[in-house]
Parts: structure tokens; C-alpha cells; sequence
């Protein structure tokens, strides 16, 4: 994975409480590791902290896949 | 109408205490005359007047608490400590009481009445900060929900598929014993089978101890010598010691319990409240607002004072300890030569919200055991505690077959419980 990948990964475990090897560049937050979607806006949160960045809530609302956020964070950071 | 009286009794403990992660080392080490007293360490005290709590604490300290077996990392992350400490001491209750895997049918029978004095201030006051220093596009989406005093019954219920009266008393320190003595009319009107009942809290916070120092109610004269500042009864006692944790009881229907085959630990026969109407912080002088919940809860239970051996009193170590002290002389007349009376507060501070149904446990452990816990740092009794047992320093082996306990809180309102041996 890219340095963004192990970035975003990395909040991802912390703040879901995943193991790591469960999140993949796939991995849906809702489908496939047990996210709400309250849990969703924190990680984007996070994702605004960590890579200094703004998410619009249109934008943060397609993010529904780890591959979304780094595609997001990739284009605009 | 005119059935016969549902009967409720306790079959599951849980608790969550600055001497314990659980039941059992907590009450090993009250009778130990352990104090959970020190220096706070949750936050730099540094310009408070007191510096000193009964700290729930961590998982790798001899008798430290770890959420991670009953509490989910996210749920963890989101919320307060004091729903965390409810989460895990329900978590307990249900495991004693053999209740963790119950039909649906039962689950509709199942209810929660868990709640809390003051809730989710620590959060409170660190998002207040993240509003006013970042603004509000920092504040937690889960601020609201993981602070609220109801979402200890809120989590418990969806953990563990409880669909019965979700329900959370708030009434300051009375919390724990109304949240208990509530959820036993649900059962007693056939709302549920099965209660889980209790209180937590977890106020050790700057602006928490700023409070109460502000209210002049905490001991700030004992900074250097922690152990020593919960001194209930005793002359040179100067204010409470802020404790935190949780406490929950199973609750269930007598029949129930016995068709199962529960373990019975007491049965609860007398629930007594009343409100002083006097001060928002100090007791009616006369101590008639507790005179009053004590003895309504003695006409429910159909003892009399010659019957109870143990009174586990709220005894915060403040002024109020001996104008409790007259009411309970009062209520006994010449049984108070009989009876052992002593403040679990010595040992763990003031639980707050938690404290009803902490205290409340230890009778039942009482009662169990058939030994009283101690008032620890009660050297010199002060004027008024003439012909009382207190049991001061250390615990003692004697008779218990029913117990009564008192809880008061601010605003006037008061809460008695009578449990006995079955």
C-alpha cells in the first residue's frame, strides 16, 4: 500500500477497532467492517486531521470504500 | 387484582470499584480495610484545591478494571468511562445471574434501569473545548449519545437483546438505590421478570472536581494523606472523597428465579423515598426526610427494626454523617444497641450515581457472607455516635439476615432499601 493507504488504514483500525489485515483497499466501512454511519463522519474527521485537508459533506458522502478515501485524499492534498 | 404480591429477588451482581474490576476482589479487599484513596492521575490537579479521588484503576494495577472482555473497542472509544464501567458491571450481573443467553420470549421480559447522578461530564468538558478552541465542525458525531445518563441502558439493552422497560433514574447520590428499588416495582407490577438495576459515574474531571470544591463538599484538606481523607463519623472528618465506578443487580421475579434454578442471593422486601424539601446541598437538620424513606421502607418490608442486623449508611464523611446517624437512632429506638452500621464510602469514596447500588451489593455480600464491612479511619467517634456499633478499622463476623441501606442526594432526595436472606 501507498504511504496514504497505510495512513488511512492505520485510523481505520484504531478508531473501528478492526484487525488490520482485514482492511483492504476494497474494504466497504458499512459492508464489510461493521461501520455505522456516525462512525463514517468521525473517520472522515480524522482523515481531515491526519492529512490536513477539508471534506465537504457531498464529497464525505461518497466515500463509502478505504479505495473512495484515498482517492479523495490523493487528488486533493 | 387482588393477586398475590410479585416477589423480587437477586440472583446476579456486577461491579465496577476503585478496589476492584469486579465482585468479588472489591469485596475481598473492603473486608481487607483497603482504602482505593491517592493522588489523581486521570489529569494535572495543579490549581485545584483538592488533588485526591478514588480512581477506578487500570487494567495492569492489581486490582484494575479492563473493559476489554464485555466492552466493544468502538463503544470504548465513543463514550464516557461511566457508561463503559455500566456496560461491564451489567456484563457481570448477567454472567452471575447465568442470564447471557435468554430466549426472545424472555427478552421481552428483560428490562434495564441503569442510571447515573451527573453522566457524561469528562466529555462534556473536553468537547466544550474542541467547540471553543477548533469549532463546531471538531465536535464528535458521537458527543451527544456518549454522554447521555440513559445510554448505559441504551447500550446494554442492544448488547444484549434486552426488550423489556428501558428506563435511568437521576436523583444525584440517591441514583443507585432509586434505580434498584424502581426497577423491583416493574417486577412487582408484572412490567418484566428480569431487571438489571443499578448506577455508575465517572466525574474525576477538572471541572467535576472544581465543582465540588466549589460547593465546599469535597475534603481538601488531605491532599498529602489520600488514604486517610474518608473518615465518616469521625471527629475531624472535612468532606467527601470523589470515588467512580458502577454497580448493577439482577433483579427477578421470585417464581421465575426459582423455576430456573437461580442462585438467590436476598430478597428485596422494602423500598422507601421521600424528599426533604429543605436545601439544594444540606439535609434537613432533623434529619426527617431520611427518617422518613427509612421507615417507609421498613412498613414495606413487614420486619421490624429487631430483624435488621446491618445498616449500610450513606456516610459521605461530611457534616450530614451525624444528623443521618440521629435519624437511624431514631428509627431503631432500642434495637440501635443491636444493630452494626458502617460507610463503605471510607474505603472507595463517594460513587455519586453509583454509590446506591455499590452499597447495596456489599449488603448483599454481607448477608452472604455473614460479616460487616468496616468504617476505616474512624478514630475518634464524634459527639452523637454514642451506642452505635460503626465498625471501625476492621470488619467483623456476626449475624446478618437483613440489611438496610440509605442513600440521600443533592436536592433533597432520599432512598432506602431493605434486602434480606431468603
Amino acid at each position: 500500500m501507498s504511504d496514504t493507504a497505510d495512513r488511512v488504514q492505520k485510523i481505520v483500525v484504531e478508531h473501528l477497532g478492526v484487525e488490520a489485515d482485514k482492511v483492504t483497499v476494497e474494504s466497504s466501512f458499512i459492508d464489510d467492517l461493521g461501520a455505522d454511519s456516525l462512525d463514517i463522519v468521525e473517520l472522515v474527521m480524522a482523515f481531515e486531521e491526519e492529512f490536513d485537508t477539508e471534506i465537504p459533506d457531498d464529497a464525505a458522502e461518497k466515500i463509502a470504500t478505504i479505495k473512495d478515501a484515498i482517492d479523495f485524499i490523493s487528488s486533493n492534498s | 387484582m387482588n393477586q398475590p404480591a410479585r416477589r423480587v429477588v437477586i440472583t446476579g451482581l456486577g461491579l465496577v470499584t476503585p478496589l476492584g474490576g469486579d465482585v468479588e476482589t472489591s469485596w475481598k479487599n473492603i473486608l481487607a480495610s483497603k482504602s482505593g484513596a491517592g493522588r489523581i492521575t486521570k489529569f494535572d490537579t495543579e490549581g485545584q484545591k483538592c488533588h485526591i479521588a478514588c480512581e477506578v484503576k487500570p487494567a495492569d494495577h492489581e486490582y484494575g478494571f479492563d473493559p476489554v472482555k464485555r466492552v466493544d473497542h468502538k463503544v470504548q472509544r465513543q463514550v464516557d468511562p461511566f457508561i463503559v464501567f455500566g456496560i461491564d458491571a451489567a456484563g457481570q450481573a448477567l454472567e452471575d445471574a447465568g442470564l447471557t443467553e435468554m430466549s426472545e420470549q424472555e427478552r421481552y421480559r428483560a428490562g434495564c434501569s441503569i442510571g447515573a447522578g451527573i453522566g457524561g461530564l469528562p466529555g462534556i468538558e473536553s468537547e466544550s473545548l474542541v467547540l471553543a478552541n477548533r469549532g463546531p465542525g471538531r465536535v464528535s458525531p458521537h458527543f451527544v449519545h456518549g454522554r447521555l445518563i440513559n445510554l448505559i441502558s441504551g447500550q446494554v439493552s442492544i448488547k444484549y437483546g434486552l426488550m423489556g422497560p428501558n428506563h435511568a433514574v437521576v436523583t444525584a447520590c440517591s441514583t443507585g438505590a432509586h434505580s434498584i428499588g424502581d426497577a423491583a416495582r416493574m417486577i412487582r407490577d408484572d412490567d418484566a421478570d428480569i431487571m438489571l438495576a443499578g448506577g455508575a459515574e465517572s466525574t474525576i474531571c477538572p471541572i467535576g472536581i472544581a465543582g465540588f470544591a466549589q460547593a465546599k463538599a469535597l475534603n481538601m484538606s488531605s491532599n498529602d494523606e489520600p488514604e486517610k481523607a474518608s473518615r465518616p463519623y469521625d471527629r475531624d472528618r472535612a468532606g467527601f472523597v470523589m470515588g467512580e465506578g458502577a454497580g448493577v443487580v439482577v433483579l427477578e421475579e421470585y417464581e421465575h428465579a426459582k423455576a430456573r434454578g437461580a442462585k438467590i442471593y436476598a430478597e428485596l422486601v422494602g423500598y422507601g423515598l421521600s424528599g426533604d424539601a429543605h436545601h439544594v446541598t444540606a439535609p434537613h437538620p432533623e434529619g426527617s426526610g431520611a427518617y422518613r424513606s427509612m421507615n417507609m421502607a421498613l412498613k414495606k418490608s413487614g420486619l421490624n427494626t429487631a430483624d435488621i442486623d446491618y445498616v449500610n449508611a450513606h456516610g459521605t464523611s461530611t457534616m450530614a454523617d451525624t444528623i443521618e446517624l440521629a435519624s437511624v437512632k431514631q428509627l431503631f429506638g432500642d434495637d440501635i444497641a443491636n444493630i452494626s452500621m458502617s460507610s463503605t464510602k471510607s474505603a472507595i469514596g463517594h460513587l455519586l450515581g453509583g454509590a446506591g447500588a455499590v452499597e447495596a451489593i456489599f449488603c448483599i455480600l454481607a448477608i452472604r457472607d455473614q460479616i460487616v464491612p468496616p468504617t476505616l479511619n474512624l478514630d475518634n467517634p464524634d459527639d452523637g455516635c454514642e451506642g452505635v456499633d460503626l465498625v471501625p478499622h476492621t470488619a467483623r463476623k456476626r449475624e446478618v439476615r437483613a440489611v438496610l441501606n440509605n442513600s440521600f442526594g443533592f436536592g433533597g432526595t432520599n432512598a432506602s432499601l431493605i434486602m434480606k436472606a431468603l
